[in-house]
C-alpha cells in the first residue's frame, strides 16, 4: 500500500484522541517516559519518581500497541520505499552530506545499523533523546499533550510549549544541523 | 484495556502510514518544504477543537459517566517555552518526537533504542534538577 496523505493520518490520530477521552483516560505519550524511570526505581533518586505509576499501565500498554501498530504497518503494509520529500529538502539535506536523502525512508548514518560503529552519530541520537526527555518533562508535555490534546482543548500554556517546539526545532535545522551532520 | 492497546496499534500503523516516523519528514517540516506535517497536526487539532466544543457545550462523559479527562495545564509560560524548546531540538535532531520514537523502534529502526535511553536518562535528569528549574 502507498503511503497515506495528510489527510487520512491527521484525521486517525483525532480519532485516536476522541476514543482515549471516551474510554476515560487521555493522549499524552511523554509521560510514559516518567511511569517507565519509576517502574526502574528513579524513585530512589528524585520524589518526582515516588508516584503511583500503576495507575499508569494503561499508557504502557498504549505504548505496547504503537509499537505493534508500526511494526504491522511497516512489514504487512507499507509498500518499501523512500519517502517522497520535497526536491528542495532532498538538496538541502545532500548538500549536508546526507547522501539518501529522497532515496530511503530514513536516513542510515541514524536509523540503520551503521549508526552503532559511528560514536558521533550515536551521540547525536543519544544527546538528541536526552533533550525529548528532559524537555517534555520539563513542559509536561509532547506533541501528543500539547499539539494536539492541549491545542484541541484551547489551552494558553500549550501553545506557548509549541511556540518553543518550533523555536527549537528550526534552530537545530537551520543553524546546527548545516554545521553538525558534516562532522559525522 | 484491549480497546487502549487497539488504539495503540491505530495510532502507530496512521504515523507509519503517514510516514511521521520518517526523520526526513521532520526536517522536511523544519525547512518549511511540505505541508504534509502541518496538514497532519492541522487537521488532527482541528477535529479535536470540534470535539471538545461539541463535547463541553454538550456535557459530553466518558462511558461509564465519569466526566472527560481533560488535563488543564497550570497557567505560566516558563516551564512550556524553556522545556519546549529543549524538546524541539531533540525533535529535529532525532526527527523524532516521544510517539515516534516507540513506533520507529516497533518498526525495526533499532538505533532508536539510543534515544530512548537518551530519553529515560533526560527525564532522571529533570527529576533530580526540576527544584533548580524555572516552572
Amino acid at each position: 500500500m502507498n503511503p497515506w496523505p495528510w489527510y487520512i493520518t491527521g484525521p486517525l490520530i483525532a480519532a485516536v484522541l476522541i476514543a482515549l477521552l471516551l474510554a476515560g483516560r487521555r493522549f499524552g505519550i511523554s509521560s510514559n517516559l516518567r511511569t517507565m524511570c519509576s517502574m526502574a526505581g528513579a524513585g530512589r533518586v528524585s520524589e518526582y519518581f515516588q508516584f503511583d505509576w500503576k495507575s499508569q499501565r494503561w499508557n504502557l500498554i498504549f505504548v505496547a500497541g504503537t509499537m505493534a501498530g508500526g511494526a504491522f504497518a511497516r512489514y504487512m503494509m507499507l509498500a518499501p520505499g523512500p519517502v517522497q520529500i520535497h526536491a528542495d529538502t532532498v538538496r538541502i539535506l545532500k548538500e549536508r552530506g546526507v547522501e539518501d536523502a529522497g532515496a530511503a525512508f530514513n536516513p542510515a548514518f541514524l536509523f540503520g545499523q551503521e549508526m552503532w560503529s559511528n560514536p558521533s552519530a550515536l551521540a547525536m541520537m543519544l544527546v538528541g533523546g536526552a533533550f525529548i526527555g528532559f524537555g517534555t518533562r520539563w513542559a509536561n508535555g509532547c506533541t501528543s499533550g500539547h499539539a494536539i490534546s492541549g491545542l484541541s482543548s484551547l489551552q494558553w500554556p500549550s501553545l506557548i510549549a509549541v511556540v518553543g517546539f518550533f523555536l527549537g526545532g528550526l534552530a537545530i535545522s537551520h543553524i546546527v544541523l548545516p554545521i553538525l551532520i558534516p562532522l559525522l | 484495556m484491549p480497546l487502549i492497546f487497539l488504539l495503540g496499534i491505530l495510532f502507530g500503523i496512521s504515523l507509519t502510514m503517514g510516514e511521521v516516523i520518517s526523520w526526513f519528514r521532520i526536517q522536511e517540516m523544519f525547512l518549511f518544504d511540505s505541508f504534509h506535517m502541518y496538514g497532519i497536526i492541522g487537521s488532527a487539532m482541528g477535529l479535536g477543537i470540534a470535539f471538545n466544543l461539541l463535547a463541553r457545550a454538550r456535557k459530553w462523559r466518558a462511558f461509564g459517566g465519569k466526566p472527560l479527562d481533560i488535563h488543564r495545564y497550570e497557567a505560566g509560560w516558563k516551564r512550556y517555552l524553556f522545556g519546549g524548546t529543549l524538546f524541539g531540538m531533540g525533535w529535529a535532531l532525532t526527527g523524532a518526537c516521544p510517539g515516534p520514537l516507540f513506533i520507529a523502534l516497533g518498526a525495526g529502526y533499532t538505533p532508536v533504542l539510543v534515544a530512548i535511553l537518551g530519553a529515560l536518562l533526560g527525564t532522571i535528569l529533570y527529576g533530580v534538577f526540576l527544584r533548580k528549574l524555572p516552572h
